[in-house]
């Protein structure tokens, strides 16, 4: 599914898709992490990111978003290449991250206007706590805006590093595991803000271990195996008893699989590539 | 009363004063950053780099007959601490797991050179003393207005760009995935700190300079909750400590940097020591009791928070 041969006029029109790779691999050290994926998300789109342990999710939304360079290959956003020409105010990333805190103390609202700043934009805007206010307010932390983001749980500082992506307001959200070790009333009130979201026509991209809360907005799903792009169409649907938070999918019963069909399509590990695939990107901080 | 006035009509003193002053209020504004940066040790490496800058100085003013002979030294730290805080930067942007080796060969080659440096030059390391623990009382005019000129550098950009520079210290993948020029960002506060460090030489010494970068930012953090309150207080900290420090020594014979170190850590030590009287006067309760705490919180924390 390569898509870049359209005409340079045709990848500046409006129309561009927010998220185009062609052909990007990646190595991380001597391994290599991502092994030509193509990957094209449209305008308004939900699309899940899956895939075991070490094959190469996060990876590839880091890519994206420019934080690691491609080997080869190209990532276009909106229609133009990574760098100082895309549009980096439309593009809000939420890392994968288990604290928000730093070394100095800092409250959930300065970290929240941080995301107020992109491209050359060195300065915050008038209005910054406002607007900080209302990104806060989106993940239902606004009564928490001046307190301090170490003493916030975990749960509410992932939703903290979330409204700095949204403060921003932007038109295409990349999550990485945006509700991984969240208790189950943060990620109640993640899904019904990316409801609100998604209705306004946002496109999303987020990296989930599994669908959970998410699963009715997931149009798209895009399964990653060692570095490649093994299933990229409707999402999986897991098997009644699969979609448990306790549930843990690196298991050796993967043998009834096949009477499932496409059920647990590149989730579960089998016997033999359990040892394969617990490398690379999970380690990565 | 009547020696206070003394001491501010004093010239010497007046030049003194203002230089601590300045750094006073400099020098934490940049220890901030190298605290959200967990790059605390950064001004000891870079003041043990600028040493030999000193040593450097002094050795090209000796051979071009310059009177005083130490009248490159300044400049030549300031020409060693930006090469040696840019360095630094290079190093922990190839690997993380190298920078901190890498430092601690900046800290021994920076001294080593110097010393070095300074017998080639036809001095002994005893002329050192002067850089390695500040020589503030005799600071010259021109001092102070280099004192002056970098010090407003500092401030102008460490605090103008404060949103960009924060961003970039809390969490610099976020940043680059913004677009935000993170190099040039990371590159700033390399040479701020390494200004910081020339600027605060004269005043408490290159041995102490990192102290007064980061104890001030300690003693912030332990009052506050936000970055731009922990930077106030510690600039605040930071003025107080120079000037009494520098005061007493108007009166009695110690040396103003070590007092003014020791100052600030005993600030540090009763703010530490009545920290937890304060905090629990403060209204810290839960605003969402009803709903269940995460399961990643540690049980000390849950006690915090029933009411």
């Amino acid at each position: 599914m390569t898509t870049l041969t359209e005409t340079p006029a045709e990848r500046r029109s409006a129309g561009a898709p927010p998220v185009e790779a062609a052909d990007v691999h990646v190595r991380l050290g001597a391994s290599p992490v991502l092994r030509g994926v193509d990957l094209r998300v449209a305008a308004g789109e939900v699309v899940a990111l899956l895939g075991a342990n070490g094959s190469g999710k996060s990876t590839l939304v880091r890519t994206l978003v420019g934080v690691l360079p491609p080997t080869s290959g190209e990532v276009r956003l909106f229609g133009r290449p990574l760098g100082d020409g895309v549009p980096w105010g439309r593009v809000g990333y939420v890392p994968q991250r288990v604290s928000a805190a730093a070394g100095v103390p800092s409250t959930a609202e300065e970290v929240v206007a941080s995301g107020l700043l992109h491209g050359r934009r060195l300065r915050l805007p008038r209005g910054w706590r406002d607007r900080a206010h209302e990104a806060l307010e989106l993940v239902d932390l606004a009564d928490r805006r001046r307190t301090a983001t170490q003493q916030l749980s975990g749960g509410q500082q992932q939703r903290v590093l979330i409204a700095r992506a949204l403060v921003r307001r932007p038109d295409l959200l990349v999550l990485d595991e945006p509700v991984a070790g969240v208790d189950r009333p943060s990620q109640e009130a993640f899904a019904a803000t990316m409801a609100r979201l998604v209705a306004d026509g946002t496109t999303v991209l987020v990296v989930l271990h599994e669908l959970g809360e998410l699963a009715p907005l997931v149009q798209r799903a895009v399964v990653l195996r060692h570095g490649r792009v093994v299933h990229d169409g409707a999402p999986p649907r897991p098997r009644p008893g699969h979609e448990e938070a306790e549930h843990e999918h690196v298991h050796p019963h993967a043998a009834p699989r096949s009477e499932r069909g496409e059920g647990d399509m590149g989730l579960a590990e089998g016997p033999f590539e359990a040892g394969m695939s617990t490398t690379t990107d999970e380690v990565a901080p | 009363m009547n020696g206070l006035w003394e001491m501010v009509t004093d010239p010497f003193m007046q030049r003194a004063l203002v230089a601590a002053l300045l750094v006073g209020v400099s020098a934490p504004v940049v220890g901030t950053y190298l605290v959200q940066r967990r790059l605390a040790l950064l001004g000891d490496g870079i003041g043990h780099v600028a040493l030999t800058g000193v040593a450097l100085g002094w050795l090209v003013g000796a051979a071009m007959g310059l009177v005083p002979d130490d009248a490159l030294a300044v400049p030549g730290a300031v020409v060693a601490a930006v090469a040696g805080s840019v360095l630094i930067e290079v190093v922990r942007r190839r690997g993380r797991t190298s920078g901190d080796l890498a430092l601690a060969i900046l800290f021994y080659g920076g001294i080593a050179g110097g010393v070095l440096l300074i017998g080639l030059a036809g001095g002994s390391s005893g002329s050192l003393m002067a850089y390695l623990f500040g020589s503030i009382s005799t600071v010259t005019t021109g001092d102070v207005w280099v004192t002056v000129v970098l010090c407003g550098l500092i401030l102008l950009i460490g605090i103008g760009l404060r949103p960009a520079l924060f961003s970039v210290s809390h969490d610099e993948e976020f940043a680059i995935s913004s677009g935000l020029p993170v190099w040039a960002l990371n590159m700033a506060v390399a040479v701020l700190a390494a200004l910081t460090v020339t600027v605060a030489m004269r005043v408490v010494g290159l041995l102490l300079v990192s102290a007064l970068m980061i104890v001030p930012v300690a003693i912030g953090q332990l009052v506050t909750h936000s970055f731009r309150r922990t930077m106030l207080v510690a600039s605040v900290v930071g003025v107080a400590v120079c000037l009494v420090g520098l005061s007493i020594t108007y009166w009695h014979n110690v040396s103003p940097g070590a007092l003014i170190v020791v100052l600030a850590i005993g600030v540090y030590a009763v703010t530490a020591a009545l920290h937890p009287l304060l905090a629990r006067r403060r209204p810290g309760a839960d605003p969402h009791p009803d709903i269940p705490d995460d399961v990643a919180v540690a049980a000390g924390r849950e006690e915090e928070c029933t009411p």
